[in-house]
């Protein structure tokens, strides 16, 4: 250690300038702005609520069920998607699908979104590009276990994210959720 | 003498203005600190709390606080000293209270026929009754630490009668030479001799007399506040230190305590160095610049610009004390020490020394 820098003076001087003119620079971003020059910005906070940051398009969100045309699911209940995940978390009940040229349906298709890790593979393992996890939907929650389990319905009503990862389609609740 | 009803009124007055600037502004050191630390670094802070959908700038945050802290649970440990464990927190803000009392805001005040002195208690050692308050002030903080039944809240209480022993040496010591300097332990004396100038145009603050001695006060005076850079008796990052069993309002308390001591060396620093009250060139009369003009006021301004000064030198000194605790890296235990016993205080008395024998060389008091 250098002595100039035992005596630690200089350097503090140094470090309370640097953040001294932090402080000055950005107070003065900030009156700018606050008088009318709306590009200034004192600080590189985004007011998360109000304000959100642009998805990237190939980050994983929520999933979603796509639907066919006459509204059935075009998953067919082939069990690719149960097999393959990591953390279990798909539970697929099969069943006929009332068209004869189609093999199978899912009656039941739930995703314990409190055990998913989001790795994507139940989409990399479809064959029918039947579930996607584009919706942009962040923000869900519960205050119980039960309410992390989202159903077929509430899978299949979802859309995709409009531009920017923007969700176009509202944060589903589930039915029987506790608050 | 009798003392009349106006008497009171007067006394109460000094009082209530020392105690209501004092702790508002401790109040409002929260708000400043948040929000300063977060300029600083790019941020916004704290904006969220509001009424009726009123933000101002996330002033209602302390208030917020306030109501949180008022509201949580007043928790007890089972093996604490009730008493002891009571009283710490009030032994704390008690002391960080009423060290102010002898920092002079103004010269004085002339209403009908009375002369008031701008200072809540006129003493003619204010300097060690404001060490003495700061000193004892570090009771509440081991009498936590103490009380709690806690071996963590026993070691931050512990480093903190250390920390004071070092920072207080060091204080003490570095003050002497202003003492000598100005020939008195009155603040308000010391004030008032800062107002002479030096070479017939420089004011003669302690800044100028003393800058040793202001930059060894600082540094031992942050340390008395027990903030980072010299947090060892909360230590947050290793031990939570000596209020880790408090919870509620008491925590705010010495939360609050390190606030209002942190106004007190401000306004002790600003006595001291940085001319208290003075103005340059501001007289009784009005503005005397040294180049010839001068600008007759009325008393009543002259008081306001003085009250005014001293409030503003204050505010700056908080801001620079919040900008040291938000840049510098905290100190490790030894490393405190070591700046206390072997940097500081041999600093300290060196300034006393040379202060010696400039003035002796000097002849009287320049």
């Amino acid at each position: 250690m250098k002595a100039a820098q035992r005596f630690y003076l200089r350097e503090v001087i140094s470090g309370l300038l640097l953040t001294g003119h932090h402080f000055f620079a950005n107070m003065g971003k900030h009156l700018a702005h606050a008088f009318g020059r709306r590009d200034a910005r004192g600080a590189v906070t985004i007011q998360y609520p109000e304000e959100r940051r642009p998805l990237a398009p190939r980050l994983r969100s929520l999933h979603r069920l796509v639907r066919r045309e006459d509204g059935s699911p075009r998953c067919v209940a082939c069990m690719m998607c149960e097999t393959v995940c990591p953390a279990r978390c798909i539970y697929i009940v099969a069943d006929e699908h009332p068209n004869p040229d189609i093999e199978k349906m899912p009656a039941r298709f739930d995703i314990d979104l409190g055990k998913c890790v989001f790795c994507g593979f139940c989409v990399e393992a479809c064959p029918e590009d039947a579930i996607r996890m584009d919706t942009g939907i962040l923000e869900f929650s519960s205050y119980s276990r039960r309410g992390m389990i989202y159903t077929k319905e509430m899978l299949m009503a979802l859309e995709p994210a409009g531009p920017n990862g923007v969700p176009r389609s509202p944060v589903p609740i589930p039915a029987d959720r506790v608050v | 003498m009798t003392a009349t009803l106006a008497d009171f009124g007067i006394a109460f007055g000094r009082v209530a203005f020392v105690m209501m600037f004092i702790l508002n502004l401790g109040g409002l050191l929260t708000w400043v600190e948040r929000k300063q630390s977060a300029i600083m670094q790019d941020r916004i802070g704290a904006n969220r709390a509001s009424i009726f959908g009123l933000r101002i700038m996330g002033l209602f945050h302390p208030l917020a606080d306030a109501i949180k802290m008022l509201t949580k649970e007043d928790f007890l440990p089972a093996r604490a000293d009730r008493f002891l464990f009571k009283l710490a927190p009030f032994v704390s803000v008690f002391f960080g209270l009423v060290a102010f009392a002898s920092i002079p805001f103004g010269d004085t005040l002339r209403v009908g026929g009375r002369t008031i002195p701008l200072q809540a208690v006129t003493l003619n050692v204010g300097i060690l009754y404001v060490f003495a308050m700061l000193s004892l002030g570090v009771y509440g903080v081991m009498m936590a630490g103490w009380a709690s039944a806690n071996n963590y809240a026993l070691l931050g209480g512990q480093r903190a009668a250390a920390l004071m022993i070092s920072a207080e040496i060091a204080i003490g010591a570095s003050i002497m030479g202003v003492v000598m300097w100005y020939g008195s332990l009155s603040l308000q004396d010391i004030v008032r001799a800062q107002g002479s100038l030096l070479f017939g145009w420089i004011p003669k603050w302690g800044i100028l007399t003393q800058p040793l001695a202001f930059i060894l006060f600082l540094t031992a005076g942050i340390a008395a506040t027990k903030r980072i850079p010299f947090d060892m008796p909360e230590g947050e990052s290793e031990i939570i230190g000596y209020f880790v069993e408090y919870s509620g309002m008491k925590f705010g308390m010495f939360a609050m305590a390190d606030f209002l001591e942190t106004v007190v060396i401000a306004g002790l620093t600003t006595s001291l160095f940085l001319g208290g009250w003075q103005v340059p060139y501001l007289y009784e009369a009005g503005f005397r610049f040294p180049w010839g003009g001068t600008l007759g006021l009325p008393h009543l301004l002259v008081v306001l610009l003085q009250v005014g000064a001293f409030s503003l030198k204050v505010v700056v000194m908080i801001f620079l004390m919040m900008l040291i605790r938000w840049t510098l890296p905290r100190f490790r235990y030894d490393q405190a020490m070591r700046l206390g016993w072997l940097g500081l205080f041999p600093l300290a008395i060196l300034n006393i020394v040379l202060t010696g024998a400039v003035l002796l060389a000097w002849g009287s008091h320049p």
